[in-house]
């Protein structure tokens, strides 16, 4: 696999921000650009100047003449990218399969980004109108979870203390500092109660990895290859008001069923997961649907520091979206990135390695306000 | 670090979109006439709001429209104070969902009162809004 250093890249265009990704990810599979059948991009693209991405990534990294997609499944683009390569290897039609995501966020102002995303809940009824925003999406989350549940604002707060945390051990992380719980709740609001360090980062970022067949991984010679043993895929309603509760999101626990009965595994078989942190609330009820705690006690995890390495079940240990970053549709293969590692215990510094029992790890990628469920899990 | 050079770029791009609205048209007037309506699957029964030309619960293209009483209570809410570039002139504003006394859910601003005084379960209503400019809308008030 290949990942980039995420943050403000103003330093390369898009497919210079790719190569990074890309050619470390062949070279360390031991392949060529000219051996890869099928490149699955996951970008959302609407920031930066290219609208035909994968065309001019592949260009660029000597990838012409392979099949090739861009995915789009909003903050879940990447996990797209990675089921459509999957199918594809999965399917026999392709021996290998290259999953990128590349994304360039920061190619125009703040407030031209806010009416993007804004605008990517169901437009027509939930932006025209009334201007919301993705914070505001997930902030009516947190206010009927604190309703119901009494999570405080210091709960959310703790999230991204354990975040920035982990953020400040990754080099490639966006955010290399910790915070302190004063700084985060003294932060200022975004769209109440969410505030600034409820919510992840403006970033661009590349990263890729390689799919392919057992038999080819044996041609390959692949010493420790890492097995996607499951993606589950679910959805939801365009509009939130359609949705029966505010408190968790049904495509993540239908996505997260589907791949546990696909794997043959429950949540407490997982050693280590990566969850769709893109605002603090997001990782708390992340932690209920995906079944790691029953609904309601998501808070209490972070409190007790379930969810560090040493932990019960350690999650979000590269930083996560919160400090990691959020480049759209990279994060998906992050993801996958990220708990490729995990899986073959390379994780440096060592105090951010999650220790394995099962060589289980699992990704939740979450796109739009739970509009796209995408739950993958690995192997080692 | 060096400043990272940029190209000025010499193309730019404002784009709005024409939005249809021939098959909900009676929402729309409704609007201007202080009426908020739904419809209702003459097939299945089916309420929905926002309101449909067509069923995706059953398929049926026959619907009928409801005009709804408006009152309901606040199931959940916000305040935006960082917003998108096309709503920066507004002063912050407080969008809530809410619970229609019909059974449907409505997303829209919740407008004459402070967020510090807003609550969840709080009785709402929700009324059609026509601007100077002729433009239409919806929105909560309290009860």
């Amino acid at each position: 696999m290949g990942h980039s250093r995420f943050g403000d890249r103003s330093d390369v265009n898009l497919s210079e921000l790719a190569f990074e990704a890309i050619q470390p990810c062949l070279e360390t599979s031991g392949l060529t650009a000219k051996e890869i059948p099928y490149m699955a991009l996951g970008s959302m693209g609407v920031w930066s100047e290219e609208p035909l991405p994968a065309v001019v990534i592949a260009e660029y990294c000597g990838l012409t003449g392979a099949g090739l997609v861009r995915c789009e499944a909003a903050c879940a683009s990447g996990s797209a990218a990675a089921f459509n390569a999957y199918s594809a290897v999965r399917s026999g039609q392709m021996d290998t399969a290259l999953v990128v995501g590349a994304e360039k966020m920061r190619q125009i102002d703040t407030p031209t980004i806010m009416e993007m995303i804004g605008r990517a809940g169901y437009y027509m009824w939930e932006f025209e109108n009334f201007g919301m925003t993705f914070p505001a999406y997930y902030a009516v989350h947190a206010v009927q979870h604190m309703e119901k549940y009494g999570t405080t604002e210091e709960d959310l707060a703790l999230v991204a203390i354990k975040n920035h945390r982990y953020g400040a051990m990754n080099p490639l992380a966006h955010l290399q500092h910790e915070i302190t719980l004063e700084k985060a709740l003294g932060s200022s609001v975004i769209a109440w109660p969410l505030k600034l360090y409820d919510c992840c980062p403006i970033t661009d970022g590349a990263a890729a990895v390689v799919l392919a067949s057992e038999t080819k991984v044996k041609n390959l010679g692949v010493k420790d290859p890492v097995w996607i043993e499951a993606i589950g895929v679910a959805s939801d309603t365009a509009n939130l008001s359609k949705r029966e509760t505010y408190v968790g999101l049904d495509a993540s626990v239908k996505a997260a069923r589907m791949a546990y009965k696909m794997a043959g595994i429950s949540p407490k078989d997982v050693d280590v997961a990566n969850v769709h942190d893109c605002f603090t609330i997001a990782e708390i009820m992340a932690y209920e649907d995906l079944g790691f705690c029953k609904k309601g006690e998501g808070a209490r995890m972070v409190r007790e520091g379930e969810t560090e390495v040493g932990g019960r079940i350690p999650v979000n240990v590269d930083g996560g979206l919160k400090a990691k970053g959020h480049p759209i549709g990279t994060t998906g293969v992050s993801m996958l990135a990220e708990l490729t590692k995990q899986l073959r215990e390379e994780v440096k510094p060592k105090k951010r390695q999650a220790p394995m029992k099962n060589y289980v790890a699992l990704a939740h990628n979450t796109g739009g306000t739970g509009h796209y469920g995408y739950v993958t899990i690995l192997r080692r | 670090m060096d400043k990272p050079l940029m190209l000025n770029s010499a193309r730019t791009l404002r784009i709005t979109y024409n939005l249809p609205i021939s098959r909900t048209s009676k929402f729309w007037k409704g609007l201007e006439e202080g009426k908020v309506y739904a419809t209702k699957c003459q097939k299945c029964e089916m309420l929905h709001f926002p309101p449909v030309a067509d069923c995706g619960e059953c398929g049926s293209s026959e619907v009928d429209w409801i005009e709804l009483d408006g009152e309901g209570e606040v199931v959940t809410f916000t305040e935006v104070f960082v917003k998108p570039a096309s709503f920066s002139q507004e002063p912050p504003y407080i969008v809530a969902i809410a619970r229609l006394k019909e059974g449907v859910k409505a997303l829209a601003w919740l407008t004459g009162i402070e967020r510090e005084n807003v609550k969840v379960g709080m009785r709402v209503k929700l009324v059609a809004k026509v601007f100077c400019d002729k433009r239409v809308a919806y929105e909560f008030t309290p009860l």
